[in-house]
């Protein structure tokens, strides 16, 4: 189970306050969405988290341990664009984050292990839609298909935390729609907390179990470059979600259309031979 | 409609390309019939048999004195020193653009000692090379190695630079080292980038050559133009520059074959960044 804890965290470039005393623990397998207006800081967060930018100040632990100052394979990432490689198929795209990890000096693995990583491979990409382009190059495919890869990829490697990155922004509405619902069918089933950037506030409350707001709290021209953004609003979502149970919460047997409507799922009818 | 919108067909495509040739060859041959009919034996602006019989005689019917065909003998020296040449520094470029590109402290290493050897111009160091490594072959490979390895270099520091650095981190978070990086993740990328550089570097690598050879070399295409121009043979420059330009489009032609076959992912690749 994976705790991120976030400790008076402050990001500074230069003279420039990004990011002032970040406090946050983030319970294991949440799915936390961070929102705010562009240049809040909101990505420069997560990619603390990714350990692409060090903090000023502050702390980043994962189960109480300070994150490696380099990234690593703890944690997974998935970004807007250039997530997966345009060298390799669909397949060995996946295929290489196996390799990399257990392949040793070449990278590369050869025989049983191959195999049996290929197959692995071949399952990811079949729970994400992907199983009739294995030989295709990212080129040749839509935006969709590149970020479903790009998920699949990152899975591989089991991280810890999934980091996303705007991983939808660029998305046609209704395509974004089907990643979604394969977004939450891969948070339910695989062992990971995702922290993930937006600034669609729909998407934040659709998929999030948590909702972090960032913004300036002092933002006058003559403040802006001494003051950073920080938390402004934490936000439990509600019905809340449960990693691994999608079905939480939710009525087994909806009410339909035109059914009376219902307290506490028992028919509430005015029917005086009911009250007798 | 706009002349920007305005396009040649296929047929009328290949006829404004042919145009241009055509029209070189029929002012040549004009300017050559108006000298020759003057003076028969004008050099400067041979006609159409001159060149059969010079090209016999180079190409077809071995040198009275050393029994070798001349233009052969001259096309693969030639060809085995721009090969050498043009190997060593790709080979050299390679693992010192793909090092100083990826690890920051080779990089400030040798990053401005490239930067300003680049500058250094080739010709002026041949004096130094023929001192050193001789009059031999040697030299004019070095030249050419000399000429084109730190244009490699600097373009392929730039074309790593120019990967997605998205790309590095997402390596990282894979369980990539730097070593596994560089081989699965970069050297891939940039191998058909290599080759777009040593295109461009094709023209630079035949100056060197041609220049090293006209000034220092027993054959080889450089050493015959230049051998013959004291007899103002142009009737063998001609045909011999003709050549000189036929292998180095051939050249051109196999490399960008090689990158389609090779690395069929690229086009689309780059169209799509």
């Amino acid at each position: 189970m994976t705790q991120i804890s976030v400790r008076d965290v402050w990001k500074e470039y230069g003279e420039q306050v990004v990011l002032e005393r970040i406090n946050l623990e983030i319970a294991p397998r949440s799915f936390v969405a961070l929102v705010g207006p562009s240049g809040c800081g909101k990505t420069t967060f997560l990619r603390m988290l990714l350990s692409q930018e060090v903090p000023t100040r502050g702390d980043i632990l994962i189960d109480g341990v300070p994150i490696s100052p380099e990234p690593g394979p703890d944690r997974g990432v998935v970004f807007q664009r250039y997530s997966v490689f345009p060298h390799l198929t669909v397949l060995g795209n996946v295929l290489l984050g196996a390799e990399l990890k257990g392949g040793g000096v070449l990278g590369r693995l050869f025989g049983t292990a191959r195999r049996q990583a290929k197959e692995e491979a071949a399952k990811l990409l079949d729970a994400v839609g992907l199983s009739h382009a294995l030989d295709k190059y990212p080129a040749q495919l839509s935006g969709g298909m590149q970020q479903r890869l790009a998920l699949a990829q990152a899975l591989i490697a089991k991280p810890k935390v999934l980091l996303l990155d705007e991983p939808f922004g660029a998305l046609d509405p209704g395509i974004r729609g089907d990643v979604h619902k394969l977004m939450r069918k891969l948070w339910h089933e695989h062992p990971m907390s995702v922290v993930m950037v937006t600034h669609d506030l729909s998407e934040a409350f659709h998929l999030g179990t948590r909702v972090i707001a960032f913004d300036r709290r002092r933002n006058l021209p003559e403040e802006r470059l001494r003051y950073g953004a920080s938390i402004t609003n934490d936000i439990e979502v509600w019905p809340r979600r449960v990693a691994g149970n999608p079905g939480f919460g939710k009525d087994p047997n909806p009410p339909r259309r035109d059914d009376p409507a219902t307290v506490d799922g028992q028919p509430d009818r005015d029917d005086p031979a009911d009250a007798a | 409609m706009r002349l920007i919108n305005r396009r040649p067909d296929r047929t009328s495509w290949m006829l404004l390309a042919a145009l241009p040739f055509v029209a070189v060859l029929i002012a040549y041959a004009l300017g050559s019939a108006v000298r020759l009919a003057e003076n028969p034996s004008d050099k400067l602006l041979p006609g159409l048999t001159s060149f059969v019989d010079a090209i016999d005689r180079m190409a077809f019917t071995p040198d009275k004195r050393t029994g070798d065909i001349l233009l052969w003998l001259d096309t693969g020296t030639s060809l085995m020193r721009l090969a050498a040449g043009i190997a060593i520094a790709a080979a050299g470029g390679l693992l010192v653009g793909l090092a100083a590109g990826l690890l920051p402290y080779v990089r400030a290493t040798l990053a401005p000692f490239v930067t300003v050897v680049s500058m250094v111009p080739p010709l002026a160091v041949l004096p130094i090379l023929f001192i050193m490594v001789g009059l031999g072959e040697a030299s004019k490979i070095t030249l050419i190695v000399v000429g084109v390895l730190p244009c490699l270099i600097r373009d392929l520091m730039l074309k790593i630079d120019d990967l997605p650095r998205q790309q590095l981190i997402k390596a990282q978070t894979l369980g990539a080292n730097s070593w596994t990086i560089a081989i699965r993740v970069v050297l891939p990328q940039i191998l058909p980038r290599l080759i777009d550089s040593i295109r461009l570097n094709l023209g630079p690598a035949w100056l060197f050559l041609i220049s090293a050879e006209a000034i220092a070399s027993e054959s080889g295409l450089g050493y015959r133009i230049f051998l013959v121009r004291r007899y103002l043979a142009m009737d063998v420059i001609l045909p011999y520059v003709a050549w000189i330009t036929l292998l180095c489009f051939l050249m051109d032609l196999g490399l960008r074959v090689l990158q389609r076959r090779a690395f069929p992912w690229f086009e689309d690749a780059r169209a799509g960044s």
